[in-house]
């Protein structure tokens, strides 16, 4: 079998977990006998040896401030890459994404059509009409999520809801948004099937316990974690709040935020007016080595999406052995059971959550050991088997 | 001449409510009196009620051949007499026909027999004074929390003026051996056994309405004829279960009232059958070989053992720290924070910390209040924090 598939980020040049999802979902599906032939909008400097990257531009103009300002709004990109190149948006790099990828399908073979979030949705399309072959639409965020419902993005919505309907199959990673799909955009539950994500357990075999000790500091204090885009989905304002209350009960914690995003100006303003500021920790973007310190040092990770689809970055956090406090609205929480779980706005109970664990070194020990235990089985292995299904079953 | 001896446990605990960190030192309101109450209101309406009017029903329409015998846990009772007494009234109806024997146990349903000796024994006469006094009644025969039964155990209720008592027939004690005889322990005294059926007693609680059971649908005939073919291996067949399976575990859409009510009458169609309650069995029967239970036997999940209550660490320190505040709390003399204490060595709160959910995941999660079994942890702990706050 032969997939043509489409993504529009790739590790090491990704700002989120859609790159990390396309990284891991394809290493399996190779290894499940599937050969993929990766395309990509723009030639970045990554290889792999587990399937075919295809760059749609070759000769792009950085390529990678371009990509990975693509999660933020159509009109905060425009603002960004102005000046870059002359007036063009993300919607169209988008429309330009999908007529190159209608020379990638006239040009290579393949039996179906795999294509990545409403960036790659056009791209997808416009394969299938070349080729005749079936789409696959594969959800890992939709408007809603991205914007709470507030201030949607017309045009984003409509071409999500152009590629639901004229794909074959959807893909959702979670049931939780499954259901955001039916709702929002009126389709039929039994065209969308659930592919989970998977943990990449490569990714946790670099241990660095024993060299954080950061001079005595872990002695005294406590570090909780929010690892995310600084963005309105991913709850970053709630964990601000959360992390007064701890402190007013326990001042030896220390909040570290890591990860950028267009809130990140704001939050450091509230940690200011909230008189946290010398306690919370703001990191910047992390990759690697630094994501995996991170996470290793962390005593607990706060996962307190408004909206997380999935959210992998709880699976990794597990991974690493820091026990979870995950909020409600999220993907994930249908797969974890060993964590606790908090509605995002409820900030008493995330806040007391965050003090229990804390608090009580056998509930920490508890949930850290079977945490790690349950997310060494939810594997990409096993959401490629899914996806194979899947395949399948559409070209009958 | 096969007897069967029909055990029917009944208990429901004081359930915690959400307590969080922020609530200690502010407030020593532990239990979820609303809660507690909608939780009974439904078992009474669904199982006490209609199940203590068939027991009754069938005990006069079988002339006193029909017998069953009770558990009553003392928290339960309290609960009952106060938002429930018509369950109450229903138990008394149901002793005062003779029929009806009731078991000692701890009156807090608890696992002090593990932590205190003297806090057991204590329990155990709390819960002889409110049997007393509500039925007027002396329990003979002993049964620990959940079945719970080890040599050692045998022994001591021989002490406390018991002649028998309860315990689970697993495979790894009774090895080739039959549950349905009279058994004694080793070491344990004069103590009679009474081990339960685990396959027949599970057809009934767990198994009854299962549709992908190859004997679905069980009907009393059916269940009265695997009775018969006992015949000749053994002397009594003991079937004990929790009384909630009568309508709440096996709700009433099931049939499993027409089970019950037709059950007696098929059991007795076979004229060498009849019913024993366990005081009259331990008469009946002498035991027939001594077995040894060196560790603690329970009727719970596939291992039969502790672990529901003390498998992972959370439950070890849970169970270790309340047991701890003994004797700052019996020197307090406070009886509001004895009784407080006591409530909370109810053995449902650790079982709620369990974390084996993933196969035997469905009775773990039957009325707990808890999201998980480490929310209940977190509650308890806070609980147990402020609760020793009150002693300083």
């Amino acid at each position: 079998m032969k997939v043509l598939m489409f993504g529009w980020e790739f590790p090491p040049f990704n700002s989120g977990g859609l790159g990390v999802a396309c990284y891991g979902l394809s290493k399996a599906l190779a290894k499940q006998g599937v050969e993929v032939l990766f395309v990509l909008p723009k030639k970045i400097n990554c290889q792999v040896d587990f399937c075919r990257l295809i760059f749609a531009d070759k000769n792009p103009i950085d390529a990678e401030k371009i990509l990975k300002a693509a999660y933020l709004s159509p009109d905060i990109y425009g603002k960004i890459t102005q000046g870059l190149f002359a007036g063009r948006g993300l919607i169209d790099e988008v429309k330009r994404y999908a007529l190159l990828a209608r020379a990638i399908a006239k040009r290579e073979s393949f039996d179906i059509i795999h294509a990545h979030d409403w960036l790659c949705y056009p791209a997808g399309m416009a394969a299938k009409e070349v080729s005749g072959k079936p789409l696959i639409a594969h959800i890992h965020a939709t408007e809603f999520d991205r914007t709470g419902g507030r201030g949607l993005n017309e045009q984003v919505y409509a071409i999500e809801k152009e590629g639901f309907s004229k794909a074959d199959k959807i893909m959702a990673v979670s049931n939780f948004t499954k259901q955001k799909v039916v709702k929002h955009y009126g389709i039929n539950p039994e065209k969308i099937a659930v592919v989970h994500n998977g943990l990449d357990l490569q990714q946790t075999a670099q241990k660095f316990y024993n060299s954080l000790n950061l001079g005595g500091f872990k002695k005294k204090f406590k570090i909780v974690l929010f690892l995310g885009r600084l963005t309105l989905q991913k709850g970053p304002d709630y964990f601000l709040l959360a992390a007064k209350k701890v402190l007013q009960k326990n001042p030896n914690v220390y909040f570290v935020m890591a990860g950028a995003g267009d809130l990140e100006a704001q939050l450091i303003n509230s940690a200011i007016d909230l008189g946290i500021a010398d306690k919370v920790i703001f990191t910047g973007f992390l990759r690697d080595e630094n994501l995996t310190k991170i996470y290793q040092l962390a005593d607990l990770y706060v996962m307190p999406s408004v909206s997380e689809p999935f959210g992998l970055t709880a699976l990794e956090a597990l991974g690493h052995g820091a026990p979870a406090i995950i909020s409600k609205q999220s993907g994930v929480s249908e797969v974890i059971k060993n964590c606790l779980k908090v509605d995002f706005w409820d900030i008493d109970q995330m806040a007391a959550k965050i003090l229990a664990v804390l608090q009580y070194p056998t509930l920490h020990q508890t949930l850290s050991r079977n945490g790690q235990t349950e997310v060494q089985n939810i594997t990409w292995d096993n959401s490629a088997k899914t996806c194979l299904d899947v395949y399948n079953s559409v070209l009958g | 001449m096969p007897s069967v001896c029909l055990y029917l446990q009944t208990h429901q605990p004081y359930r915690l409510k959400n307590f969080s960190i922020f609530d200690i030192g502010q407030n020593h309101d532990y239990f979820d009196t609303p809660a507690n109450k909608n939780y009974l209101e439904r078992i009474t309406r669904k199982s006490y009620l209609p199940t203590n009017k068939l027991l009754l029903e069938l005990i006069r329409q079988h002339r006193g051949k029909f017998k069953v015998a009770l558990g009553l846990s003392g928290v339960l009772l309290e609960q009952l007499e106060e938002s429930f007494p018509a369950v109450i009234e229903g138990f008394q109806k149901l002793t005062a026909t003779g029929c009806c024997e009731i078991l000692g146990e701890t009156y807090h349903h608890s696992l002090a027999y593990l932590y205190s000796p003297s806090e057991f024994q204590t329990q155990v006469a709390m819960h002889n004074r409110k049997i007393k006094k509500l039925f007027n009644i002396q329990p003979k025969v002993f049964r620990n929390t959940e079945l719970m039964l080890n040599n050692q155990m045998a022994k001591q209720v021989e002490g406390m003026g018991y002649q028998g008592i309860l315990g689970e027939g697993a495979d790894y004690i009774l090895g080739w051996r039959s549950p349905n005889f009279v058994y004694q322990a080793k070491d344990g005294g004069k103590t009679k056994l009474l081990l339960r059926n685990y396959q027949l007693s599970d057809n009934i609680s767990f198994r009854f309405s299962c549709r992908d059971w190859n004997e679905w649908p069980l009907t009393a005939g059916k269940f009265a004829a695997w009775i018969k073919d006992n015949q000749g291996r053994g002397e009594v067949i003991n079937l004990f279960m929790d009384y909630e399976t009568f309508g709440e575990h096996q709700w009433e859409e099931t049939g499993i009232f027409e089970f019950l009510k037709n059950l007696p009458g098929e059991i007795l169609k076979y004229p060498e059958n009849n019913f024993q309650n366990p005081a009259e069995v331990i008469k009946l029967y002498k035991p027939k070989a001594e077995l040894d239970f060196p560790n603690i036997v329970t009727w719970a999940d596939t291992e039969r053992d502790l672990s529901a209550w003390l498998g992972n660490k959370m439950q070890q320190e849970a169970l270790q720290k309340i047991y701890s505040l003994e004797n700052a709390i019996k020197e307090t003399k406070n009886k509001k924070l004895l009784n407080t204490w006591r409530k909370l060595q109810t053995s449902d709160h650790f079982y709620y910390m369990c974390v084996k959910w993933f196969a035997d995941g469905d009775v773990h999660k039957y009325f707990s209040p808890y999201e998980s079994p480490y929310d209940g942890y977190i509650t308890f702990m806070n609980i147990f924090n402020d609760l020793k706050l009150q002693l300083k």
